[in-house]
């Protein structure tokens, strides 16, 4: 009788708080939605677009309108950015129910303090008990703990296997590396070339119809809805490449080559920032990532100079007696420390 | 039988009577064998630190209120740099660096250890002092020259400007080929000044704890505080080392061209980070245990009943401090850990919720059934009680390595550390002050401006960082001077807690004033028949050298009544 009360309590306590903490956040986001979304221009935003792009593959590529509320925050938001991954959306699940653990537990432990502040005050209760032990109650909260947690740890050992899961051997390669202070993203199945990103200036951003200090002159562009083998490093301290709305984040540590599997369900832009004090503009590094389908995404390649090299789609064989495009650059021919040539045994 | 300290020490006959007589000024307060002073000077050292520390945070909380960049270019030229953006921006990892360092090492650690360690270990298992009362000294002007090293720092060039930039964490490669400049050299030795004072305190407070109980008083009729400082020592005394070998090579790697940490030279940034994080997990638990043990003591003597569950509090404290030793790589879980590592720590580190669980619900339980005062220590005792749940239950969150991913590094986790750390081991602290201040001075501090301290910055503090959660959950990073404008809301509403926070403390220290200069002269035992340890058989404040004749802990004795008069049956 006395728990059945208890579970109404929690329940229409914690009911309470989500209303209360959930409806000024809905009016903010309505807010924010209308108000950036007009100053989109996309003739603008063709105009100050890297002119390199725009000259190599004339109308090919032009960095897309970024969507309010998608792969960026929002005003006054209370909430994980709504996620647009495979690996995010079920960690947004493990995430709704830790929030709910979370609220329960902190308004169970709140509802007992202030039902002992209330009942045992020195005035309804002058004459203390000298009770000091029950080993049953102790037994009930010691176990009931261990089980929530259980019911937490497998969701999550099942959420740490999925974002470790191997990519396909033939997923596309990107490779992020982090600069003080800016991003490159390098291409190496596409022809290796490397893409500078920097942040925006206010005025640049605002001209562009883009949030400020998440803004980059040169995106990130990936193709949207395969499996993308993301390597991530850095060239000097260590930087962190993250997404919040694609639940990514992987420190850039110089001297290592940390890789992920990375997938974007669908076109769009998502907003990163460095997530690794890295000095002084460590505030300055933002990470903006463009998902196109993969027809655009071949057409980027090729207007920033670069191969689609895909031998199945486009026929083209690899030559064996260049290295692997990957290869370590040792292993070209001449290189330094490539040493001798493999010597061939004659076949008389 | 006479020994050659006897001999030695025969003029000191004359004195042997008075167990009052205090040594001059400058011998007593600089010179200082004595626990109690000592732990006065932790004290004061503390609150001085605190005061440093607390403003500036509010200088960071003033630059976050809105976007842009408002007050930092001022600071710049105010420390001795140039105004220049780059320099601008450095001063905030100063800032940050600084805030980290001396509210860790300096504040909390201090007051804490040093402080109400020293103060009430002896007292409470019926010591006359320390074990080692000339290393006790020596432990205090360490930590205060490491202090002034750490100041010092804040005035010489560090790469993009003057001070360390580096985070409270130092991690390599940007505390080494990442920051030139003398100003991290000067922030690692303030670490290794700090942490071997450290060292030698929990040296000192082990041998203590086990060697000089009163008779009768064994390990598990000790008051919790005592055990939480006990559990405590050892960890400083298992971790400490390993922070300072790694900030060591952090040292020979910036100036004598070891390769540790350096990939280049075949060594490992990360190897930095597991070796810091292996001291630096156990570090917040170093933080929070003594805490716990006076939120023990209070609960008990404000609720009149002893601690419910008393073994089990021991041994959760033990269990927490040993498990704290095995979950280092969840700060670690976006390095590139290896799938089964983080697994493991996943699981490792959910499982100290545990023994957390049973010390909440056994406060709970050892209020049940109490007949409850609502002095100053037990409404912040009450509210240590649920804002440290509300820091556990989102430390359970973070544990979850896959589910970390996306609030590593934000204000999500700014608002857990400082949910446990400034809500937890601070209002523990107050609650340990109100509780112990009229014992300490001799004189009673107002109740009334202890409420009104309590109400404000409980509402403060949450004020500040309960808004800073959902910051981190829409992706705010943390260390960030500058921030997009959809943070703007909830910034704005923290650095308005700022302010309430900062006005409670006003009344915190017109408290103190208002006792030296008209508090009422406190009894013996002024909380009455809840408080049942040996401090409260000493008059207040103690006399400078207490227990001259040994208090005896009789076989009716039990963990909670140690001055009890009821004879055995």
């Amino acid at each position: 009788m006395k728990t059945l009360g208890l579970h109404r309590i929690v329940a229409s306590l914690s009911l309470a708080f989500a209303l209360v903490i959930g409806a000024p956040a809905a009016v903010a986001q309505d807010a924010t939605a209308t108000e950036q979304l007009e100053s989109v221009d996309p003739a603008e935003a063709a105009d100050v677009a890297d002119p390199e792009a725009v000259s190599a593959g004339s109308d090919a590529y032009t960095p897309m309108a970024p969507t309010e509320g998608k792969g960026m925050p929002v005003a006054g938001g209370i909430d994980i950015q709504p996620q647009y991954s495979e690996t995010g959306e079920y960690a947004y699940g493990l995430h709704i129910w830790l929030f709910w653990v979370m609220v329960v537990i902190s308004l169970f432990v709140l509802a007992l303090l202030l039902y002992v502040v209330f009942r045992f005050r020195k005035s309804a209760n002058p004459v203390p008990s000298k009770t000091s032990h029950n080993t049953t109650i102790e037994i009930i909260w010691t176990v009931v703990p261990a089980l929530i947690l259980l019911a937490i740890a497998v969701p999550s050992i099942t959420l740490i296997s999925k974002q470790y899961k191997t990519p396909p051997a033939d997923a596309i390669t990107i490779k992020a590396i982090g600069y003080q202070w800016y991003w490159g993203y390098a291409y190496p199945d596409n022809g290796d070339f490397e893409i500078v990103s920097n942040m925006l200036t206010e005025e640049e951003a605002d001209a562009r119809g883009e949030p400020h200090q998440l803004a980059v002159d040169n995106r990130m562009v990936v193709p949207a809805g395969v499996p993308i083998r993301l390597q991530v490093t850095a060239a000097d301290v260590i930087h962190s490449f993250a997404v919040p709305s694609l639940w990514f984040k992987m420190d850039a540590v110089p001297g290592r080559l940390n890789e992920r599997i990375f997938q974007v369900d669908e076109p769009g832009v998502y907003y990163g920032q460095c997530s690794e004090l890295c000095g002084a503009r460590h505030g300055y590094m933002p990470i903006a990532v463009e998902a196109l389908p993969m027809d655009q995404y071949n057409a980027w390649v090729l207007a920033q100079g670069g191969t689609v090299a895909g031998a199945d789609e486009a026929g083209v064989e690899a030559d064996p007696s260049l290295p692997p495009l990957q290869g370590p650059e040792s292993s070209a021919p001449g290189a330094p420390g490539a040493g001798a040539p493999p010597v061939e045994t004659p076949a008389a | 039988m006479a020994t050659t300290a006897d001999n030695f020490q025969a003029h000191t006959d004359d004195h042997a009577h008075d167990a009052d007589h205090k040594p001059g000024f400058f011998a007593r307060w600089f010179m200082s064998t004595n626990h109690k002073d000592i732990g006065t000077l932790y004290l004061i050292f503390a609150i001085f630190a605190g005061i440093i520390g607390g403003a500036i945070s509010g200088i960071m909380r003033m630059e976050l209120a809105e976007p842009g960049i408002q007050y930092l270019q001022w600071w710049a030229e105010f420390m001795g740099g140039n105004a220049d953006f780059d320099t601008s921006l450095h001063m905030w990892n100063v800032f940050i660096t600084a805030h980290g360092l001396i509210m860790v090492f300096f504040m909390v650690m201090p007051a804490m250890i040093g402080g109400f360690g020293n103060w009430f270990v002896p007292l409470m298992i019926g010591a006359p002092d320390m074990a080692f009362p000339r290393m006790n000294n020596i432990s205090f002007w360490l930590t205060v020259a490491g202090f002034c090293s750490l100041l010092f720092s804040l005035f010489v060039p560090g790469g993009t400007g003057p001070g360390a930039g580096v985070g409270w964490t130092v991690y390599a490669p940007l505390s080494t080929t990442g920051s030139t400049g003398p100003a991290v050299d000067f922030a690692i030795f303030s670490l290794h000044l700090a942490g071997a004072g450290s060292i030698l305190g929990a040296t000192n407070f082990i041998t203590t704890i086990f060697n000089m109980r009163a008779p009768g008083m064994t390990l598990h009729k000790m008051p919790l505080f005592v055990w939480s400082v006990l559990v405590t020592a050892f960890l400083l005394l298992l971790a400490l080392p390993v922070l300072a070998a790694a900030i060591t090579m952090l040292l020979t790697d910036r100036n004598f061209g070891t390769t540790f940490f350096d990939p280049a030279g075949g060594g490992d940034p990360i190897l930095y980070q597991h070796l810091f994080w292996f001291f630096g997990h156990p570090e917040v638990y170093i933080m929070i245990l003594p805490g716990f043990g006076m939120i023990s003591q209070i609960v008990a003597t404000f609720s009149r009943k002893p601690v419910f569950g008393y073994l089990g509090m021991a041994y959760a404290m033990v269990a927490i401090g040993v498990v704290g030793f095995v979950v280092w790589a969840h700060h670690m879980y976006t390095v590139g850990l290896d799938v089964n590592t983080k697994m493991y720590f996943t699981a490792a580190t959910m499982v100290i919720a545990v023994p957390t669980g049973v010390k909440i619900f056994s406060w709970i339980a050892t209020m049940w059934g109490g007949s409850i005062e609502f002095k100053s220590p037990m409404v912040w005792a009450l509210g240590f009680i649920f804002l440290f749940t509300v820091g556990g239950v989102t430390g359970v969150y973070l544990a979850n390595g896959g589910v970390d991913d996306v609030v590593h590094d934000t204000y999500f986790v700014v608002a857990h550390f400082h949910y446990v750390l400034s809500m937890g081991a601070v209002f523990s602290m107050f609650a340990g002050f109100y509780y112990w201040f009229p014992k300490m001075s001799g004189r009673w501090h107002s109740e009334l401006l202890s409420h009104i301290h309590f109400w404000l910055f409980f509402i403060g503090v949450n004020v500040i960082f309960f808004p800073q959660h959902f910051l981190g959950l829409q992706g705010m990073p943390r260390r960030y001077p500058d921030y997009a404008e959809a943070y703007t809301f909830w910034n704005e509403i923290s650095s308005l807690g700022y302010h309430i926070m900062a006005l409670s403390m006003v009344f915190f220290f017109i408290n103190i004033i208002y006792a030296f200069v008209a508090g009422k002269k406190a009894e013996d035992n002024y909380w009455g028949e809840g408080a049942t340890t040996l401090e409260w058989s000493l008059s207040s404040p103690p006399p400078f050298h207490q227990f001259s004749e040994l208090p005896v802990i009789e076989e009716h004795h039990d963990h909670h009544d140690h001055i009890g008069t009821a004879k055995p049956a």
